[in-house]
């Protein structure tokens, strides 16, 4: 008998490409089961793993949720979820092995009785299906919530492991809405939970083009020489969504597009983009270089021409007759919330000194899009006449993180004919013309990371402050400010005057993804 | 879309490609390989290449299918293309060889191939003895057989390891990736204890069945033994015994397993057989040599033989003559693991 850290699994070979990494047995229980992102997302990525063969065959999924539910009702309302919205094919056999580990525990956070009953259940689960007392618990609620939920896990022991055992917290954005309370969050969450086993999911970084931009920098010698303030203008990173905030205001009323979007997916987006070559992709090697360059990175001043806001109004979008926020149900008349947020950052590193990073993103802009573009400089003297190069623009290459996953760089070419006359043109990759139809969905990629413990994907809490220190002096700063007040933009467009006005002022402009 | 060019040349077929590219769109861009299938000329030609195009939706690729028709008739080239809606995500180019160019494959097949981009060859039935010699296995980085759908399963098994080179594969491997990984999750978990013995059952004509025996001696460096099962499909059981008690993953039915382990509740794991489709686009994942199916085949002398399995869950009744029975049983069952 041999202990685990010194067991070598003699099945197992470096060689060996084609054995998937199972997770170990487990238990996953998800808080706010009956939300939309447990229906649409996690259910049907736990199916889809166990479909791959990916979980360990007694794995145990239990919800708790208020609602009066016995297990056959949630095991129906998992099977309708999986039926809509899983990606690979329902499989009865898969399905009946899934179905065996389902439970449902019925509870507010706030009696300890329902703690207790799910402690019971784990118990059970453990030794019924043997999930060998290794939980994961994923909190799909308020952040409001997570110290009940955390203190009452507590209390109920579901966060002490015996040798061999291990306990995981699954938490969502937003981590916290400013710097002090995302420290306070921190320290709540660590108080129960040591910082190995919190996992804070930020979908964005399981998805397969994001972590592509890895590969594409670090495993090709094509970019890396370019990839600095000699070559790049600067880059843009952009994440638009056509959708409104209908049904979403007890969320996003008074948080608002910076907090929810580039304060976790665009600085992360950032990091990955600007970061030095990591010596090697631990988990602990990657997350130092992505710390070394958000510590590097502020907000650029003056705040009245680096950054722009503004909320969307009613109109004609796509054929469709949309209200505006103010006018969606739930939000105030008086909202001051924007649906609009851009920000100018600089990197203050060697490689990136004096190139700006523009990071913007809104709700109900022109068309659903998120897309890193890294724009060169023109070339330093170009030996045609002006009037051949009229139409060459700057050199840029895209990376589009969705949809249409891919690649594209632009550049100049010779337009057919007796003269000289250059052109942009684009040169593609798109995911799916040279890989799978069907790539992981990034929650399936995360929530079997969190099985496996493998926290490389995950910000961990140094990243979260670090993102919060960027973005506080403008929030303060858009908080302070009373006029000019907060810009208005018709729903369908690309923002407010002022988002191009922020880009103009260095004679440069927004790319139309 | 299907385009007959009967009695072309393999540049006519280029220039039709180009035409076609030109007309509808994007056709050969981002291809990521070229696949070539041989077989002889027949009905089974299009199953072959229904699996290629299905496992083109994961790994976009040029087909090339290679049918060798009757030696006797006069030489003569016939090809078809198929692109869009009837062929996936790939475009397939079918070549119906006769007379003497039937054993001139590999000459039409080169101006066809993807430039600078990867080629796997695939015999899906009867596979040359030394695939690494052949014409067309010579321009391929990566030969894929299936001895399970040869005549004489076992003994395809054995040339396979006579002639083994890097970049063979064989599907008969590639149908035991979920068996092997349930049984390498299974040796994460404690007890942490060094494994004694390996016993596999499975059917008498599954090569899957002796290469699962193979790697588990040559990973353990245990004896293995491989007993033939008398009811179930493919692999039925495999047993690893520890001092604490035994690992055993039993399959009875070709769909559901029972994995039970001492000390943990037993419990059920789906693991169908897999169909070919699933089989090759694993293969196309990886265009590397597999060095560690390179070992099992290696090991495959070092399996002892039973007759009856051990914890014999049915009277053992092995008709006496093997070949016979197993002609019999192949047209269903022995094609997935």
């Amino acid at each position: 008998m041999t202990t685990s850290d010194k067991w070598r699994n003699p099945l197992r070979d470096a060689r060996d490409k084609r054995l998937p990494r199972i997770a170990g047995p487990s238990a996953l229980v998800i808080f706010g089961v009956t939300g939309d992102l447990s229906r649409k997302k996690l259910m049907p990525a736990i199916y889809d793993l166990a479909n791959r063969g990916l979980l360990p065959p007694g794995f145990g999924l239990v919800g708790f949720a208020r609602r009066d539910w016995a297990d056959q009702d949630f095991m129906q309302v998992v099977h309708d979820a999986v039926k809509e919205h899983a990606r690979t094919p329902f499989n009865e056999h898969v399905w009946s092995q899934l179905a065996e580990g389902i439970r449902f525990v019925q509870g507010t956070f706030d009696d300890d009785q329902s703690f207790d009953n799910l402690a019971s259940c784990l118990a059970a689960l453990d030794a019924e299906r043997g999930t060998g007392g290794n939980h994961a618990f994923y909190l799909s609620i308020p952040p409001g919530a997570f110290p009940t939920v955390v203190n009452q896990l507590k209390r109920a022991g579901l966060a002490q492991t015996q040798a061999d055992q291990w306990r995981r917290v699954v938490i969502e954005k937003p981590f916290g809405h400013d710097l002090k309370s995302a420290k306070e969050l921190n320290r709540t969450v660590n108080e129960v939970f040591p910082e190995e086993s919190v996992f804070r999911i930020d979908h964005y970084l399981g998805k397969e083009t994001v972590q592509n931009i890895l590969a594409l920098r670090f495993a090709n010698q094509l970019y890396e020489p370019i990839w600095n303030s000699n070559y790049v203008d600067h880059v843009q990173i952009t994440m638009a969504e056509d959708i409104g905030l209908g049904g979403r205001a007890g969320y996003y009323d008074g948080i608002g597009a910076t907090r929810d979007v580039i304060q976790n997916h665009l600085l992360q987006l950032l990091a990955l983009i600007a970061m030095e070559e990591p010596v090697s992709f631990k988990p602990s090697d990657l997350r130092a270089e992505k710390v070394k360059i958000l510590s590097a990175t502020r907000p650029a001043q003056p705040f009245e021409e680096t950054t722009a806001r503004g909320q969307y109004t009613g109109g004609w979008q796509g054929g469709q007759k949309v209200p505006g926020l103010l006018e969606e149900g739930g939000f105030s008349p008086e909202s001051k919330t924007e649906t609009f947020g851009a920000i100018t950052c600089e990197v203050n590193t060697r490689r990136w000194a004096g190139v700006p990073f523009y990071l913007r993103t809104g709700k109900r802009l022109g068309r659903r899009v998120t897309e890193v573009a890294v724009v060169f400089k023109r070339a330093p003297h170009l030996p045609f006449d002006d009037t051949a190069t009229e139409e060459l623009g700057q050199n840029a290459l895209v990376v589009r993180v969705q949809p249409d996953e891919g690649v594209t760089i632009r550049f100049g070419s010779k337009v057919p004919g007796n003269t000289m006359e250059v052109r942009d043109v684009t040169m593609d990759f798109g995911y799916g013309h040279s890989f799978t139809e069907s790539s992981p969905e990034a929650y399936e990629r995360l929530l079997l990371d969190v099985l496996l413990g493998e926290p490389s994907l995950f910000p961990k809490n140094d990243e979260v402050e670090l993102s919060w220190e960027i973005l506080d002096p403008i929030l303060d700063f858009w908080a302070r400010k009373d006029e000019p007040a907060l810009e208005k933009y018709k729903a369908g467009t690309w923002g407010p005057p002022s988002a191009d006005a922020m880009t103009a002022r260095t004679g440069r402009h927004w790319r139309r993804p | 879309m299907i385009i007959d060019l009967p009695s072309t040349t393999t540049s006519q077929i280029n220039s039709r490609l180009v035409r076609l590219r030109d007309e509808g769109g994007a056709t050969t861009l981002g291809r990521v390989l070229t696949l070539v299938i041989v077989t002889e000329d027949g009905q089974r030609t299009d199953a072959a290449i229904d699996a290629a195009n299905d496992a083109s939706r994961e790994h976009p690729c040029r087909v090339i299918v290679v049918a060798r028709g009757a030696r006797q008739a006069a030489p003569r080239l016939d090809a078809q293309i198929r692109v869009g809606g009837d062929a996936g995500a790939s475009e397939v180019v079918v070549l119906r060889l006769y007379g003497e160019l039937a054993k001139e494959g590999a000459s039409c097949v080169m101006p066809l191939l993807l430039p600078d981009t990867p080629v796997v060859a695939w015999w899906p039935f009867d596979a040359p003895v030394s695939p690494s010699k052949d014409p067309i296995g010579q321009l391929a980085q990566r030969r894929i057989t299936d001895a399970a759908a040869e005549k004489n399963p076992i003994k395809a098994l054995e040339a396979r390891k006579a002639h083994y080179a890097p970049g063979d594969t064989d599907l008969a491997w590639t149908r035991l990736t979920l068996w092997r990984a349930m049984l390498a999750a299974s040796l994460d978990l404690p007890p942490y204890e060094k494994i004694t013995e390996a016993e596999v059952t499975g059917e008498a004509d599954s090569p899957s069945t002796d290469l699962l025996a193979a790697w588990l001696t040559d990973r353990l460096k245990v004896p293995a033994k491989r007993y033939k099962a008398t009811s179930g499909e493919g692999i039925v059981q495999v047993r690893l015994d520890r001092a604490s008690g035994a690992v055993d993953l039993h399959r009875p039915d070709g769909k559901v397993g029972t994995l039970s382990q001492p000390g943990q509740p037993s419990r059920r794991v789906a693991l169908q057989r897999r169909s070919v489709r699933d089989c090759l686009a694993e293969e196309l994942r990886r265009l590397d040599p597999d060095e560690v199916y390179a070992a099992a085949l290696k090991s495959l002398s070092k399996v002892s033989k039973g007759r009856a399995p051990a914890p014999a869950p049915e009277p053992a009744a092995e008709s006496g003559n093997g070949k016979a029975a197993a002609a019999v049983k192949k047209s269903k069952a022995k094609a997935s693991s």
